[in-house]
C-alpha cells in the first residue's frame, strides 16, 4: 500500500497492462518522447519502445481510426486524445464505426480497445477544454463508458477496460490528476459495471461521478454535522450501469440526488432518476433532484467557471432544502 | 498515363479468372438491379463499368490480406471470394446474409474472406485500413491492406490523415482511389483544386503520382502487382488513381441524368468487359471457353437472386443480439 496521485495512477495502469499483455499498445499525441501533455505517459517510451508507445500526428481520425483497425485484427490499442473535447473532431469514427461495428457485422467484428482522455473543468482552460463528454459516449449504444474517481479505482477499472473485449471510453479527469490515495500494491484489476457506496447514510442517496464524487463526500461530511447521513455512490460506470446498488441504496433511504458536472439536458442523471421512477418509485418520498452545471457552456474566468460547476455548497444548500 | 512501375503482365491463368470475377460482378450487379427495380431490395449502389479494379486486386490478395471498400462495394465484396448467394441475401435483408441482415449493401462485411468492411461514411475507413496494415506490421506479418475509395474521399481529412499516418509509418498498404469523376452528382473537377484528385495530393505524402486506367485490367493488374509487392515486402504504402465510370447513377434510385450523353456513352464504349473479352481472343482464348464462363457467371447470378428470395427473413429474436462481445446488448447491471 503506497500513496500515490491520480497522475501516477494512470501511468502505473498503462504499464501494468502492457506488461500484461504484448498486444496492449499506446498510440496519440504527445504519449511517447514528451511523456503526455498530462504527465500521464512518461517513462513508458523508454520501457516498452517506439513500436509500443508511438507519438502520432494532430490527426485524431487517424488515431482513432488506426486504434479500430488494429483492434479489428487481434491488438488491443490504447488511444489518447488529449483533451476530452477532441474527441469530438473523432466522433464519426467513434460513434459510426466502432460503436457499430460489431452489431452492423453481426458479431464478425471485435474491438477490445480503449479510448482515454482528460475531462472535466475547474482549470480556467475554457470552453473547449473543459467539457464533460461522458453523456456524448453514454448515448450511443455498442460504447462502455467508464470514470473513476481515485488512483485505485483508475487502476482497477483501467485493466478491466483494456482486458473486456468491447470498446471502452475511459474519462480520467483533468481536476483530479494532483489528487492522492492509498493504492495497493501488486496487479489491480476491477470490474466494469460496478458502482461504490463511498460513504455509507440512512437519509439520502448522492449519485456522483468523477471530480463530483469528491465533492459529494465533502458536502455528505459537512451534513452528517446538521444531522443527515448522506449515502454517497460513485458510480465509476455509465455503461454498464449498476443499477443494482443504486437502487438498493435509493430504496433504503427514499430520497436521490445525483451530482453532475455537463450541462443540464440529458446527463447521465436524468436516465438514472429515470429507472429509479419507473422502478423503485414506490419506496421515493419526494423528488429526486438533479445537481448540475446550468445549460450553458462553461466561462475562463474563474468566479465564472466556478459559479457553473456544482460546488460542495450548492450540494449542501440543494440537500438541506429538501430534507430539513 | 503516369506509369512508372516496371509493367507485369497477368499469365493466361490469372487473366482468365479477372475476366470470370468480372463477368460475376457484373451479373450480380444486373440481377440485383432488376431485383431492385422490382420492389425486392433496398437501395444500393452498383459498380457497373468499374469492375476492372476489384477483379485486379481480388485475383492477386490472399488469406490474411484485408479489404476495405465504400459503401459502393458489392464488387470488392465478391472480388474476395465471399460467396454471391450470402452477398445477395444481405442486400435483400434475409437472415441467410453474410451480415445477417443487420448490413445491407452498404455495410457488406465478411472477416473470414478478410473483406473487412464496407464504410458508408466518406473517408472513416482510410484510417481504420492504416490501422490493419499497423497491426500487421506490429505482428511482424507479411499481409497487406488495401482501402479502395472514390474521387469524392479525397477532400474529406480522413483521406490526409491516413494518407500522412500511412507514410509515416511505412505502413503495408494501398489505396486505390476509383475516380468515376462524379462525387455524388458533381463533376470531381469542379470541386477540386488539381486535375487528379488523388495522384497529384500523393506527393504531399511523399509517395509516387499512379495514374491507371481503371477500365483495362491488365493495367490495373500491373499496377495492383506491383503496389501489393511493394506493401508486402515493407516498402510501405500506395496510392493509386484509377480511372473510370459507373455506368449508372449514384446510387440505385439516381438515373445520372447530370451527366452528358456522350460523355456516358463514350464510357460504354470503354466497358472494360467486352474489351478484356476481344483481348482474350485476340491473346487466342477459344471463343466458346469465354461464352462458357459468362453463362455460368450469369447462372450463378440467378442462382444467388433466388436463394435470396427465397430465404427467410431474419428472426426478430436477433434484434438485441451482438451489441457487445458476449453476444447480447444489456447496458445495466
Amino acid at each position: 500500500m503506497a500513496e500515490m496521485t491520480y497522475r501516477s495512477a494512470v501511468t502505473r495502469a498503462i504499464r501494468q497492462e502492457m506488461l500484461h499483455d504484448d498486444r496492449v499498445f499506446l498510440i496519440g499525441e504527445d504519449v511517447a518522447k514528451a511523456g503526455g501533455v498530462f504527465k500521464t505517459t512518461g517513462g513508458l517510451l523508454d520501457e516498452f519502445g517506439p513500436g509500443r508507445v508511438m507519438d502520432t500526428p494532430i490527426s485524431e481520425q487517424a488515431i482513432i481510426g488506426a486504434a479500430m483497425g488494429a483492434a479489428s485484427a487481434g491488438l488491443r490499442p490504447i488511444a489518447e486524445i488529449m483533451f476530452a473535447d477532441f474527441v469530438l473532431v473523432t466522433q464519426d469514427i467513434v460513434a459510426n464505426q466502432i460503436a457499430k461495428a460489431r452489431y452492423m457485422t453481426d458479431g464478425q467484428l471485435t474491438l477490445p480497445l480503449v479510448i482515454r482522455f482528460g475531462s472535466g473543468g475547474g482549470l480556467r482552460f475554457g470552453a473547449q477544454h473543459s467539457q464533460s463528454v461522458e453523456n456524448w459516449m453514454m448515448m450511443i449504444p455498442g460504447l462502455k463508458v467508464v470514470a473513476p474517481s481515485t488512483p485505485e479505482d483508475l487502476i482497477g477499472l483501467f485493466a478491466a477496460a483494456v482486458r473486456d473485449p468491447d470498446p471502452v471510453m475511459f474519462i480520467e479527469h483533468k481536476g483530479l490528476l494532483s489528487s492522492k490515495g492509498e493504492v495497493p500494491d501488486g496487479e489491480i484489476v476491477d470490474e466494469l459495471g460496478k458502482a461504490k457506496v463511498v460513504r455509507p447514510g440512512r437519509d439520502a442517496t448522492i449519485v456522483a461521478l468523477g471530480m463530483m464524487v469528491h465533492r459529494a463526500l465533502e458536502a455528505a461530511e459537512q451534513l452528517s454535522g446538521q444531522g443527515l447521513e448522506v449515502e454517497v455512490i460513485d458510480v465509476r460506470s455509465l455503461v454498464p450501469l449498476d443499477v443494482t446498488t443504486i437502487l438498493e441504496s435509493v430504496r433504503r433511504t427514499g430520497c436521490l440526488f445525483t451530482v453532475e458536472e455537463n450541462p443540464r439536458l440529458c446527463g447521465w442523471g436524468a436516465e438514472i432518476v429515470s429507472i429509479a421512477i419507473e422502478e423503485a418509485f414506490e419506496h421515493i418520498d419526494g423528488a429526486p433532484i438533479r445537481i448540475t452545471t446550468p445549460h450553458i457552456p462553461l466561462a475562463h474566468a474563474g468566479v465564472l467557471e466556478d459559479a457553473a460547476i456544482p460546488s460542495v455548497d450548492r450540494i449542501i444548500e440543494t440537500v438541506a432544502k429538501q430534507l430539513l | 498515363m503516369t506509369q512508372t512501375l516496371s509493367p507485369t503482365v497477368p499469365d493466361t491463368e490469372q487473366r482468365l479468372a479477372m475476366h470470370r470475377m468480372m463477368l460475376e460482378i457484373r451479373f450480380f450487379e444486373e440481377v440485383w438491379t432488376r431485383l431492385f427495380n422490382a420492389g425486392k431490395t433496398g437501395p444500393g449502389h452498383s459498380s457497373i463499368g468499374m469492375e476492372a479494379i476489384a477483379a485486379a486486386f481480388g485475383v492477386q490478395l490472399r488469406p490474411g490480406d484485408s479489404t476495405y471498400a465504400t459503401y459502393r462495394g458489392h464488387a470488392h465484396t465478391l472480388a474476395r471470394g465471399v460467396p454471391m448467394k450470402g452477398t445477395m441475401a444481405e442486400l435483400l435483408g434475409r437472415g441467410t446474409g453474410i451480415n445477417g441482415g443487420k448490413g445491407g449493401s452498404m455495410h457488406l462485411t465478411s472477416v473470414e474472406h478478410g473483406m473487412m468492411g464496407s464504410y458508408a461514411i466518406i473517408g472513416a475507413h482510410l484510417p481504420i485500413a492504416a490501422g490493419t496494415a499497423l497491426a500487421a506490421k506490429y505482428l511482424g506479418k507479411d499481409d497487406v491492406t488495401v482501402c479502395f475509395f472514390g474521387d469524392g474521399t479525397t477532400n474529406i481529412g480522413a483521406f490526409h490523415e491516413a494518407l500522412n499516418l500511412a507514410a509515416i509509418w511505412d505502413l503495408p498498404v494501398v489505396y486505390v482511389c476509383e475516380n468515376n469523376h462524379y462525387m455524388e452528382y458533381t463533376p470531381i473537377s469542379e470541386v477540386t483544386a488539381v486535375p487528379r484528385p488523388a495522384a497529384d495530393r500523393a506527393s504531399a505524402y511523399g509517395l509516387e503520382p499512379i495514374v491507371v486506367d481503371g477500365n483495362d485490367a491488365d493495367a490495373m493488374y500491373d499496377v495492383a502487382q506491383a503496389a501489393i509487392a511493394k506493401a508486402r515486402s515493407g516498402g510501405g504504402p500506395s496510392l493509386i488513381e484509377a480511372l473510370t465510370y459507373r455506368h449508372l447513377g449514384h446510387a440505385s434510385s439516381d438515373p445520372g441524368k447530370y451527366r452528358p450523353e456522350d460523355e456516358v456513352a463514350s464510357w460504354i464504349q470503354r466497358d472494360p468487359i467486352p474489351a478484356y473479352r476481344q483481348r482474350l481472343l485476340d491473346a487466342g482464348v477459344a471463343e466458346e471457353a469465354l461464352e462458357a464462363m459468362a453463362q455460368e457467371s450469369r447462372a450463378m447470378a440467378e442462382e444467388a437472386a433466388t436463394f435470396a428470395v427465397d430465404s427467410p427473413v431474419p428472426d426478430v429474436r436477433n434484434l438485441d443480439k451482438n451489441v457487445w462481445a458476449d453476444g447480447g446488448s444489456s447496458w445495466r447491471r
